[in-house]
């Protein structure tokens, strides 16, 4: 897997813009909110990342030694692994603004938050 | 949710208590803190709050066998490894054998973006996560107010912070929270009023230049505490909370006697010495001898075989050690052999709270019969006179529970003989001595005499104390007519009495010569009257067979010439 994604993206180091976005999601549970956070994810992939994402979900309540690894605490965050510099965004996802703000998708409003 | 384990405590059974280990916390807060639920350490930076809760995980680790978690939100593992290393904890260690478990919680404002409703279920998750792979019992969360700082909405941590203590409860683990003093409420962010069960407070206050840390158990719900604030060292051991009122008058007592060293002087305590275990001032103006009566109560310890610990506040080991060689005692074969420790140091080096844990550990380490403190009253320098009088009170008090006997010397001036912190101090006392300078007829000479001595017939004279070369004797002092007299006076006065008994003994013996020479001739007497006697008794039996004979040749004659027809015919 790793390997394949690293052939992949080795060709063309364009910036962000075209590179494959790792994204990982961290739920709990399958409670509600983390419904409605992968929910969200899906629809912001779709419309601003077509083709060059990959969603991998962990719940923390089956694999809970996973948490330490990258920090979480708050649930659900989403991490954004690739491309680099790695990105935190916790919450449900619902603020769709702040989402693109975090995977660097927008930049920031000038009034500066974040 | 997670799967809950919920500790229930039986009705009317007293709340029960998970010992924190510490030295003298357990005391205070009577057993420990309250088991299964959460306890608040908090105090300004540099307190020693995260210490304080790293040793009841090693403490539980180590002495109940209940590992922990330690959650860190400030400081790496390889931080808190270095930390507490000089302390004596050896985390990796621990860690390796499964009983502790460092996590250190990293978490970055800048690299966070808020985006809609959220939890701490990931925390929740984690320390589950960490508690079950160890199976642990206790629970540290260091700082948890790192959190605040990390996640912007207040209100959402605050809930969940709520949730954490209840679901911490309900987990069934003895949990200690640290968090940063406010400026006008406990904790900076309030936490207090999450963690209702037990709050203690730590303190670092200066006061006269030294510094001196404080404890308080602000509250324990359901249990009695102590609330006064103790002060507490962290030392080279961890910490130790010095509760003065944890030390009662319940020690054994015993009828026990030793000796002082000198034969006159314990000739003076009903022939004995003193109780063991009991505690002996010793007072006296500059140079009228504490250190050495000190210096002989030591060696007279270490001949019977016990262990003996000098502290000295004034003079180094060596000097003590060559001082007393000009009164002939040799100290250091003692020393040499490990029967005898001094300690020795500056009263002004460190408050009172650390001399006195120095002394503990030092009395714990060493286990010593006899402990010599020279002298009491230097360490009045070290602080005010009501701490330096509680902090005697609870070396003495310490000491008598460990049957210790302890000589403690004081310092007078000239002209006060009794100063009124002596008296504050005597009472405590079970024996006092006094070494008085006696000055008459151009002379200085030194007298003790016991003041008191519980429990014991004692002399009530002062005797004259000579120190020579050959060391202390006791000398009765004269005490005729004129006062006492001591010193020269004292001496001329023996030698006009040993000169009265010399002329007593010639006069003796001259008589006993009158009657020897009486006696012979007495004898010489008798005999020339025996000798008189014989002889004239010799003579008269020679004349009473004179006389004998005669009449037989008389009558022998008589019948020759009667008989008839015989001879003359």
């Amino acid at each position: 897997m790793k390997t394949r994604r690293a052939r992949r993206r080795e060709p063309r180091l364009d910036g962000p813009r075209s590179q494959i976005w790792e994204l990982r999601l961290y739920v709990a549970g399958q409670t509600p909110r983390s419904l409605t956070a992968f929910a969200n994810l899906q629809e912001i992939c779709e419309g601003h990342l077509k083709d060059r994402y990959r969603i991998q979900v962990i719940d923390l309540l089956e694999k809970p030694q996973l948490s330490k690894g990258d920090q979480i605490l708050a649930i659900p965050t989403l991490v954004r692994r690739l491309p680099g510099p790695v990105r935190k965004i916790i919450g449900d996802l619902s603020d769709t603004e702040r989402v693109l703000i975090g995977l660097d998708l927008r930049p920031p409003p000038p009034s500066g938050r974040g | 949710m997670l799967k809950n384990v919920r500790a229930s405590t039986p009705p009317g059974t007293p709340l029960p208590k998970c010992p924190t280990g510490i030295q003298g916390l357990d005391e205070i807060t009577d057993g420990g803190f309250p088991r299964g639920r959460p306890t608040l350490v908090c105090g300004f930076a540099g307190c020693g709050k995260t210490l304080l809760a790293t040793e009841f995980l090693v403490r539980g680790a180590v002495l109940f066998d209940e590992p922990g978690v330690l959650m860190c939100f400030e400081e790496t593992q390889a931080e808190l490894e270095a930390n507490v290393a000089s302390l004596g904890f050896n985390l990796a260690g621990l860690i390796r054998r499964k009983k502790l478990l460092v996590d250190h919680v990293r978490v970055e404002r800048s690299e966070i973006q808020e985006t809609g409703e959220y939890d701490l279920e990931g925390l929740f998750v984690r320390l589950n996560h960490a508690i079950d792979s160890i199976g642990a019992k206790r629970v540290v969360l260091d700082t948890i107010e790192g959190l605040f700082a990390a996640l912007p909405n207040e209100a959402a941590l605050r809930a969940e912070l709520r949730r954490l203590f209840r679901w911490l409860k309900d987990k069934g683990v003895t949990a200690v929270i640290t968090a940063e003093r406010g400026r006008d409420q406990m904790t900076r962010k309030g936490l207090e009023e999450y963690v209702s069960d037990c709050v203690i407070l730590l303190d670092h206050r200066v006061y006269e230049r030294i510094a001196t840390r404080h404890l308080r158990v602000v509250k324990y719900r359901g249990s009695l505490h102590r609330t006064n604030e103790f002060p507490f060292l962290i030392g080279d051991n961890g910490i130790s909370v010095l509760p003065i009122t944890s030390l009662g008058l319940n020690h054994a007592v015993s009828r026990e006697r030793v000796s002082s060293g000198i034969p006159r002087l314990d000739a003076m305590l009903g022939g004995q010495g003193f109780f063991r275990g009991s505690s002996i001032l010793l007072t006296g103006t500059p140079g009228t001898g504490k250190t050495s009566v000190a210096a002989y109560f030591a060696q007279a310890a270490a001949r019977r075989g016990e262990r003996a610990l000098f502290f000295a506040f004034e003079e180094s080991p060596n000097q003590i050690i060559r001082n007393m060689h000009s009164i002939g005692l040799r100290l250091e074969p003692w020393v040499k052999r490990g029967v005898l420790r001094f300690h020795a140091a500056r009263p002004t080096l460190y408050g009172l709270e650390m001399h006195l844990a120095t002394m503990f550990k030092e009395i714990v380490t060493f286990k010593p019969a006899v402990v010599i403190i020279d002298p009491m009253t230097s360490l009045l320098a070290a602080g005010s006179e009501s701490e330096t009088r509680a902090m005697v009170t609870r070396l003495i008090d310490s000491l008598k529970a460990r049957q210790i006997t302890s000589l403690f010397t004081s310092l007078t001036h000239e002209g006060s003989a009794l100063q009124h912190n002596e008296i504050a101090i005597s009472s405590l006392m079970d024996a006092w001595m006094l070494l008085q300078n006696i000055e008459r007829d151009g002379e200085r000479n030194r007298g003790l005499y016991m003041l008191k001595s519980r429990g014991m017939a004692h002399s009530n004279q002062i005797r004259e104390f000579v120190i020579s070369q050959r060391g202390i004797d006791l000398v009765d002092a004269y005490i005729g007519p004129g006062g006492m007299l001591v010193g020269a006076a004292r001496a001329a006065q023996g030698a006009r009495e040993k000169a009265a008994a010399l002329a007593g003994r010639q006069e003796a013996a001259r008589l006993r010569r009158t009657l020897e020479r009486k006696h012979t001739a007495v004898e010489q007497q008798i005999a020339a009257l025996r000798a008189e006697y014989d002889a004239e008794a010799q003579e008269a039996w020679r004349t009473d067979e004179q006389a004998a004979s005669r009449t037989v040749v008389l009558a022998t004659d008589r019948r020759e010439h009667t008989k008839p027809g015989q001879g003359q015919r």
